[in-house]
């Protein structure tokens, strides 16, 4: 399954290659499609069309870290790509290089943890990764200063139409723009699969200035917090509750009269939709929203529980409900302006 | 002075991303006196007043900072963010107006003490009995700005939108009173300034001009055991030299202050480590724009009731005039 394929990619941001290739051997051989790899990394497949320019985003990569230096003892030193909280890195597998090297964030048994070690999450400071070798040579052996990594997570079904998997920020975007793309459209279509959008809407900044869109839609993983002993206005977005769009985030204020068009459409279409209810966190829209002149942007997001972390869980009903959206929303604008 | 049009500007509803009907009032008051005017993507208001020299770009922002709704309670009562620099204990207990006309009052979960209380503490009565009655009113994403009206205090003047409807005020009065316009005029209307000088990023880079500025608002320094702020009230505008957004251009500084000498109003030069206008968005433009900002000194910035005086308006309107009828 496309879905699975594409969350078992390794692509930290800065080195979305992975993703970058698989993606490219999924669009190459649709007809008419021009595929473009700019220098900062983004694919931009044009669906050449008479009508608007419309850019649709999603972003390759995903949360990581990179390696920073090694100890004596042949423990690997790193940093975080993206935002990730200290406290979920704790005893987790990652896997690191182009090799695919195992590793496993450190951790302090808890036998030998003072009472106020347990208070306080561990600081990146004391974090290395053991990838198992036995001294400083060896681990240089196998692995080089700069070198990226990711989370390690299987993509598994389970409970009742729930997945669970790693990096599903944002490849349910990518996921659901290889499915859009495949279809026919009369308006002039880009589909941009950017890069470091984790590190601050880095990629989307560059393909916008390169297109130069009137109108733009960007697919997301988005928070959701509808977790035990959230209050309801704390939630966010319910996982399962249907695809979520923005009002307000802390990147762009959604165009409102393309944000209505969308909700006439979903009730039209009978697609369960919600309003994400925080202004918390940022997406692509940010930064294509204020490319060149301007740019009229909405996004669509699927909720994503416990994302930036090895397991974030979704509901796949949502995911339909995101693709099935975005497709009406692609075809309406070909018949009206926003 | 055209006290009506500052009450028009000042109790129009219009938060960041919901500026249609300011500027809608705007555009009704300037389009007589200039070129052509459009509105782009984003919603600025771009006013072109054509002339024979280099491309002038004026920016008063038209947003105020408000509020969003994220979720309705079973009970009626509606929990909400910020749009923009909204003060937690500036909005306790204050009134505030959605754009149907519902009103609404904040205030806050009381087991909190007040001035600990975080927005996510808080809520909005809109006098709903329960859910349903409150989605008759408004709904997720619904914004509300602070309710109030344009009073008069002698020779100053309250309300809750100076920042940065007096701006927009004294940016309309000048297009009104230039008498030439030796420059490719561009006053812009922008929006979003609250939440990240958004509009004049993009307005800029449409324009391209070759020198820009902010008409905004600056805080004072002349109330009681107040921290150091280089403004008072009644000195006339501030020429800003800088702030977090920018570093006055010393052909835009030298502009100014030479407009201020030949218009032979008062004025008062500010240097601020804080706070940010449109200038630091136009000066970043393309391959970079000379800017600067004219400031409006004004009390209690972002609360319900800033103070400006009504001589300092007076005198902005001037120096904007002289600046528009001066070849840059």
């Amino acid at each position: 399954m496309l879905l699975k394929q594409l969350c078992s990619l390794c692509a930290p941001s800065g080195w979305e290659d992975e993703a970058r290739s698989f993606i490219i051997e999924q669009i190459k051989d649709i007809p008419g499609i021009e595929i473009t790899v700019d220098t900062m990394g983004n694919v931009i497949a044009h669906k050449p069309g008479k009508g608007k320019k419309i850019m649709v985003a999603a972003h390759m990569d995903e949360v990581g870290f990179i390696v920073s230096g090694f100890t004596d003892d042949g423990f690997v030193k790193f940093k975080t790509v993206g935002g990730i909280m200290t406290s979920v890195l704790v005893s987790k597998r990652v896997v690191l290089g182009e090799n695919k090297v195992d590793g496993i964030i450190s951790s302090k048994a808890v036998h030998l943890q003072s009472a106020a070690d347990r208070e306080k999450p561990a600081s990146m400071r004391d974090l290395y990764i053991d990838i198992g070798a036995k001294d400083k040579a060896d681990a240089e052996s196998k692995l080089s200063l700069g070198d990226y990594g990711t989370f390690a997570g299987e993509y598994t079904e389970f409970g009742d139409g729930y997945v669970k998997s790693k990096a599903l920020d944002d490849r349910v975007g990518c996921a659901v723009m290889l499915e859009l793309i495949k279809e026919n459209y009369e308006n002039d279509m880009y589909f941009c699969f950017t890069v470091q959008e984790e590190v601050g809407l880095r990629g989307a900044t560059i393909a916008a200035n390169r297109i130069g869109p009137e109108l733009a839609l960007v697919l997301e993983g988005t928070t959701c917090n509808d977790v035990h002993g959230a209050k309801p206005h704390q939630t966010v977005t319910y996982s399962g509750g249907g695809a979520v769009m923005t009002a307000m985030d802390g990147a762009a204020i959604s165009d409102r009269r393309y944000f209505e068009m969308i909700k006439t459409l979903a009730a039209r279409e009978d697609i369960p939709l919600q309003i994400k209810r925080t202004s918390a966190g940022g997406t692509d829209a940010g930064s294509i929203q204020r490319s060149g002149a301007g740019v009229k942007t909405a996004v669509l997001a699927v909720p994503c529980r416990y994302i930036h972390s090895p397991v974030s869980v979704m509901h796949m009903r949502d995911y339909d409900s995101v693709r099935r959206l975005a497709a009406a929303v692609l075809k309406e604008l070909e018949g009206r302006d926003i | 002075m055209n006290i009506e049009l500052l009450k028009k500007l000042t109790e129009c509803f219009s938060p960041s991303g919901r500026e249609d009907r300011i500027r809608d009032i705007i555009k009704a008051e300037v389009e007589p006196y200039v070129t052509d005017v459009w509105t782009d993507a984003l919603g600025n208001l771009i006013c072109h007043k054509k002339g024979p020299g280099k491309k002038l770009m004026m920016a008063a922002h038209m947003d105020e900072i408000g509020f969003m709704v994220t979720h309705i309670e079973d009970s009626g009562f509606l929990r909400f963010v910020n749009v923009g620099g909204i003060s937690a204990y500036n909005c306790i207990n204050r009134a505030v107006v959605f754009e149907n006309g519902t009103v609404g009052v904040i205030s806050y979960e009381n087991k909190e003490k007040a001035a600990s209380a975080g927005l996510s503490q808080m809520y909005i009565d809109i006098g709903a009995k329960d859910k349903a009655e409150a989605e008759e009113k408004v709904e997720i994403g619904s914004m509300a700005g602070y309710k109030g009206e344009l009073s008069l205090m002698g020779e100053l003047a309250t309300s809750k939108t100076m920042d940065d409807r007096v701006g927009c005020f004294v940016l309309i009065e000048a297009i009104k009173a230039a008498k030439e316009s030796p420059n490719e005029l561009f006053a812009v209307f922008t929006v979003q300034e609250e939440v990240g000088l958004r509009g004049a990023k993009t307005s800029a880079f449409a324009v391209e001009p070759d020198m820009g500025f902010a008409i905004d608002v600056s805080m004072t320094g002349d109330t009681p055991e107040s921290s150091f702020a280089s403004l008072s009230l009644g000195k006339g505008p501030g020429i800003k030299l800088k702030d977090a957004s920018f570093i006055i251009n010393p052909a835009a500084r030298d502009f100014a202050i030479k407009a201020a000498r030949v218009a032979e109003i008062p004025y008062q030069l500010e240097a601020a480590a804080y706070g940010g206008t449109d200038a630091g968005a136009i000066n970043l433009t393309r391959g970079g724009v000379p800017a600067g900002t004219i400031s409006v000194p004004t009390r209690y910035i972002h609360s319900p009731q800033e103070v400006v005086s009504l001589s300092d308006v007076e005198n902005s309107i001037t120096l904007v005039t002289k600046m528009i009828e001066t070849a840059i």
